[in-house]
């Protein structure tokens, strides 16, 4: 449990820190420090188990058929880390109560600090990696949200945005390589990750997984060639930049690679790929930060080298070389963020943190300035700090690379070299800031001590840096020990945490690079002069204009496939269909299966000729497009006969009605359209669009013929077997719309009654006039309602109600059912409209159609909830027979109200379709009502 | 038979996306239906094509399937009420555009239908 709670904790006091920023800064300070607090008495508990390299876990199931948990996970390596985020956080926590002014929104910056805490612990302690990368996910964000904390700033928002970016789009590439990694492994599990070492490296994706895996790592811990982010992410509060941006979160990628460092290092891959942008980083973030005259950008700066100093560790591949890593990873944010509190006290005395303009403050600030000098002199390595302590492992393992021939020279090389620039910006740390004279022209003249408790933060800091320097095996032993065995997975190298180990080449690097460094220091403006050669490239101003760039260009793009005509999306859409069609058609080979043809049967030939022909005027023809309705017409009733002469007598009688129903929509429609289509099109575009309809016509043809002519095996059988005994219906087909799948059914209805209300809702307040005659100079026929249809239509109606009420009873046994009584009735009451006009027929028929779709749709979840009542699931149907007197023996299954429900939906979905646009032109109706009358 | 079959859908499927492609509303709504048919058939046919085998049990000894036929049942009802919709929506777009193309403008200028003039018209 406990676990859980040290990273739920934090979230749960980011919640309630904003209640608590009326009480004024110490108080909002106070609340947020209590999660933090508790979080370390959680662990404490545990650290007997840890110290003798035991695991601890925490397992909650989640998602388990994705292969997500809750799970949680503290050994060694997570300890420490979860350590340093703890009690790091809670310096800053005190620290930025004397940093931030009481006019700021403290309650947010106290808030997303907590949330970041909860975030990086999440990550460091997660068992799972998926769930550490909704963890990793979350402190880019809150990353992002604290850079740009004075989101006034337009630097601020900038370098949000870009540290959002750049660590976003790494998170991106990490989760593509864990999901790789799980697909190998079987599991995301952090124990079986790191138990399938062997599996992994010898895998043939385990070089697209490591490279996705290290793109994670690289760009969130400011690895070259990302690491452009960090120096702009130093718009943030220094407070922030202390926490996130040198101690905890640029630590994250670090930490993924010593987590997993038994699953993926110790290939070739790994060592060039890790150890050489490891360098790359080392070299040039050294150097940088020479010639950063901002007190924050030689820190941020530093930081990128040092950062590149661990990586480059972890790329050796030596066990030694990680246990230095680890150990640097602690002396590193313990003097970094220290120097960075104390850069941040001298910009909040002085008003600036520009060192060409902040010199002498000894005089001034003497307090901060011992603190300030005991951890710049960490970060440039001399002797008694705990910086000299893994500097000298670095420069010992770098002795030890095998590289071939000359290029064994490399690593001291770079690493000396490294030294030597690391000594000379830690030299203008201290010389510039606190001596070289007097301040020049301060905002804030004369600065002072900052308050005495804004110093405490730094001085517990320092005083770790002395303690791990001089007593390293007491102070950090043990837990280093164990982070390294965690590392490792398992063994750990024999090291000596000792001062000196005697004169040997190491110290002699040590001492050349502190040497070297303070003569370069002491030369430092032939340096500049040197460096002030180069046109300086502003990364931001690249960054910003790469993204303009791509902002540009998918506009463009979009614009060029989307410029908002319809037609040709049509077009793009058919075509895409086909391009991705035609693949899977091409492995089909012979198109003629093993079953064969059929023989012939000529009546049916002729019928299909027919269509065909029909279907291919109607193409033709489609200018006239009354000509084409007709055609259109009879397409439909020939698709009818083919459902009836080829064994589908249901569909054939929906067809059917259907058709009718349709021409009729389509013939009101036309009314109110121009009844002809101008000549618009080009003749390339034409015969374009008849080579797209060729070949889409063509492929469904082969697709059609492939499938009919090859054996396949159908689940039906169950319905068949099933059919009378379970659903009571010897219609096998209505049985499965109203029983079976009757869920299904319900679905469609309702679909249908949307459809039918949204032509309602359409036309509800349009206004179309209609056209005074048919476009070709003919008028309309003065004689609106012919009296030979009026008198054959009326006496029709109750005939055909007696049919479709027939059709709607046999249904369950014989062809039939609701959808086709439901449409014959639809067509029935459609021909009265016809016949005798809207009004005449309103009068007798006095339905709102909306209400007949809900009563429809009523009947239908009715009919399916009353399952419930018996016990049995939705839509469980039952069937009982009873004797009438006349009829005989006659079968009531409850899913006939279930199809009244369909029956209704039907008629009401139909008619209010329908009626909606008779209704369209009531003036014009009434007034020829009246002209009839 | 087969291949009258899939001719028959070849050419539903032909004509209908020729009348997608068009400028004007009713072309397309035409081309819809004409496209619907074929699609119809299709699905109707992976139960391949039987002679006498109506699904109606103990009307024949061979029964062809009926889950396509309940399938494309549906899917006849549903074609219908996209048709309605579609058709609905090109008559609101004329109503709004005065003008009928897909793209909802006019891409040729056109006089205007003379809306002074109330002319007898047969109600519906």
């Amino acid at each position: 449990m406990s676990l859980p709670l040290v990273v739920l904790l934090p979230f749960l006091g980011a919640l309630a820190a904003p209640l608590f920023a009326q009480g004024g800064r110490t108080a909002i300070a106070i609340a947020s420090s209590v999660p933090a607090i508790i979080a370390l008495a959680a662990l404490y508990p545990h650290w007997p188990t840890l110290a003798d390299g035991g695991v601890v876990l925490h397992s909650y199931e989640w998602l388990p058929a994705l292969g997500i948990s809750f799970s949680f996970r503290l050994d060694g390596l997570s300890l420490l880390f979860a350590l340093l985020i703890l009690v790091i956080g809670l310096l800053i926590i005190l620290y930025a109560r004397y940093y931030l002014k009481a006019k700021e929104n403290v309650g947010k910056f106290y808030s997303l600090l907590l949330c970041f805490m909860g975030s990086m612990l999440g990550i460091v302690l997660s068992s799972n990696l998926l769930l550490m990368l909704v963890f990793w996910e979350l402190t880019s964000l809150t990353s992002f949200l604290l850079i740009s904390f004075w989101n006034h700033k337009q630097d601020a928002r900038r370098g949000a945005r870009m540290a959002l970016a750049v660590t976003g789009g790494g998170g991106l590439a990490l989760m593509a390589g864990i999901l790789i990694i799980g697909n190998i492994v079987g599991s995301f599990e952090l124990d079986d990750v790191l138990a399938a070492g062997d599996l992994i490296k010898n895998h043939s994706l385990y070089p697209i997984a490591l490279t996705l895996v290290l793109l994670g790592a690289f760009t969130k811990s400011a690895q070259f060639p990302f690491h452009f982010w960090l120096p702009h992410a130093m718009q943030a509060p220094t407070p922030v930049s202390a926490y996130l941006h040198s101690a905890t979160m640029v630590k994250a990628g670090i930490f993924l690679m010593a987590r997993l460092y038994p699953a993926l290092a110790g290939t070739e891959q790994w060592f060039y790929m890790v150890s050489f942008t490891g360098m790359a980083t080392l070299l040039i973030g050294a150097y940088v930060a020479m010639f950063k005259h901002d007190l924050k950008g030689l820190l941020a700066h530093s930081t990128v080298s040092h950062l590149g100093l661990i990586t480059l560790l972890f790329g050796m591949g030596t066990k030694l070389a990680a246990v230095a890593a680890v150990f640097h990873v602690i002396n590193h944010a313990t003097f970094k963020a220290s120097l960075f509190m104390a850069a941040g006290i001298i910009d909040h005395e002085t008003g600036t943190r520009d060192m060409r303009r902040i010199n002498g403050l000894w005089r001034y600030m003497p307090h901060t300035a011992t603190l300030a000098m005991v951890a710049a002199a960490s970060m440039a390595g001399v002797p008694l700090l705990n910086g000299f302590l893994s500097k000298e492992m670095f420069f010992a393992e770098s002795l030890q690379l095998n590289l071939p021939g000359f290029w064994a020279w490399l690593p001291p090389l770079v690493a000396t070299l490294a030294g030597i620039f690391a000594v000379a910006y830690s030299a203008r740390f201290i010389h510039d800031v606190f001596f070289n004279g007097k301040p020049v022209d301060l905002p804030i003249f004369p600065p002072h001590e900052p308050p005495r408790y804004m110093k405490i933060p730094v001085e517990i800091l320092v005083f770790a840096c002395i303690m791990v320097g001089v007593f390293p095996a007491i102070s950090v032993g043990p837990l280093l020990y164990s982070a390294a065995a965690a590392t490792l997975g398992g063994e750990v190298p024999e090291y000596h945490l000792t001062i000196v180990h005697g004169f040997n080449l190491p110290l002699v690097m040590s001492f050349a690079a502190f040497f070297g460094g303070l003569l370069m220091y002491s030369q430092r403006q032939r340096f500049f002069d040197f460096h002030a050669r180069f046109r300086e490239i502003d990364e931001k101003a690249v960054f910003e204009a790469v993204i303009s760039w791509l902002a540009t260009t998918a506009n463009r793009l979009t614009s060029s496939i989307e410029n908002g005509s319809l037609q040709r999306y049509a077009a793009l859409l058919v075509i895409s269909v086909l391009a991705v069609a035609i693949v899977p058609m091409t492995s089909l080979g012979v198109f003629v299966g093993e079953n064969g043809l059929s023989p012939i049967d000529w009546p049916t030939l002729t019928g299909i000729a027919l269509l065909i022909l029909c279907a291919l005027a109607t193409a033709v023809m489609h200018r006239e497009r009354f000509y084409a309705l007709i055609l259109l017409s009879v397409v439909g009733l020939l698709v009818s006969l083919g459902f009836a002469r080829f064994s589908a007598p249901d569909l054939a009688m929906t067809q059917l009605s259907v058709e009718v129903v349709t021409i009729v929509l389509l013939m009101l429609a036309l009314f109110y359209m121009p009844s002809w289509t101008p000549m618009e099109s080009s003749t390339s575009r034409r015969i374009r669009d008849s080579v797209i309809a060729l070949v889409a016509g063509t492929g469904m043809s082969l697709i059609t013929l492939a499938m009919l002519t090859r054996p396949f095996t159908s689940i039906s059988e169950y319905f068949l077997d099933n059919s009378k005994p379970g659903g009571g219906g010897t219609n096998v087909v209505n049985v499965i719309l109203v029983d079976f799948r009757g869920f299904d059914t319900l679905g469609e209805i309702t679909v249908l009654a949307i459809a039918a209300l949204g032509i309602y809702a359409m036309l509800k307040n349009s206004a179309l006039t209609p056209p005074p005659g048919d476009g070709k100079g003919h008028a309309w026929n003065r004689d609106a309602y012919p009296l030979m249809l009026r008198q054959i239509a009326r006496p029709m109606l109750p005939l055909a109600l007696m049919v479709s009420a027939y059709i709607f009873l046999r249904g369950h046994n014989m062809p039939g059912g609701g959808f086709i009584a439901g449409l014959i009735t639809a067509v029935a009451l459609i021909l009265q409209y016809i016949a005798s006009g809207m009004i005449w027929t309103q009068y007798r028929v006095p339905f709102r159609y909306h209400n007949v779709i809900g009563l429809g749709l009523l009947f239908a979840v009715i009919a399916g909830a009353a399952s419930y009542a018996f016990g049995y699931p939705f839509l469980t149907s039952t069937f009982d027979y009873i004797k009438w007197p006349v009829v005989g023996k006659f079968e009531v299954a409850s899913a006939l109200v279930f199809d009244l429900g369909v029956y209704l939906t039907v008629i009401g979905a139909t008619l209010l379709a329908l009626v909606s646009i008779g209704r369209l032109s009531p003036h014009s109706a009434i007034k020829s009502l009246k002209e009839s009358a | 038979m087969e291949l009258a079959f899939a001719l028959a859908i070849g050419a539903l499927t032909t004509s209908g996306v020729y009348l997608l492609l068009r400028a004007r509303t009713f072309p397309v709504v035409i081309g819809l239906t004409l496209l619907s048919y074929g699609v119809n058939l299709f699905l109707f046919s992976s139960g391949r094509l039987a002679t006498g085998g109506q699904p109606i049990i103990g009307s024949t000894s061979q029964y062809s399937d009926p889950l396509p036929q309940a399938l494309v049942l549906t899917a006849i009802v549903i074609g219908f009420a996209m048709t309605a919709f579609v058709v609905v929506l090109a008559l609101r777009n004329l109503a709004d555009n005065e003008d009928d193309h897909v793209d909802g403008y006019q891409s040729e200028p056109k006089s205007k239908p003379n809306t002074e003039e109330e002319t007898e018209v047969s109600g519906k």
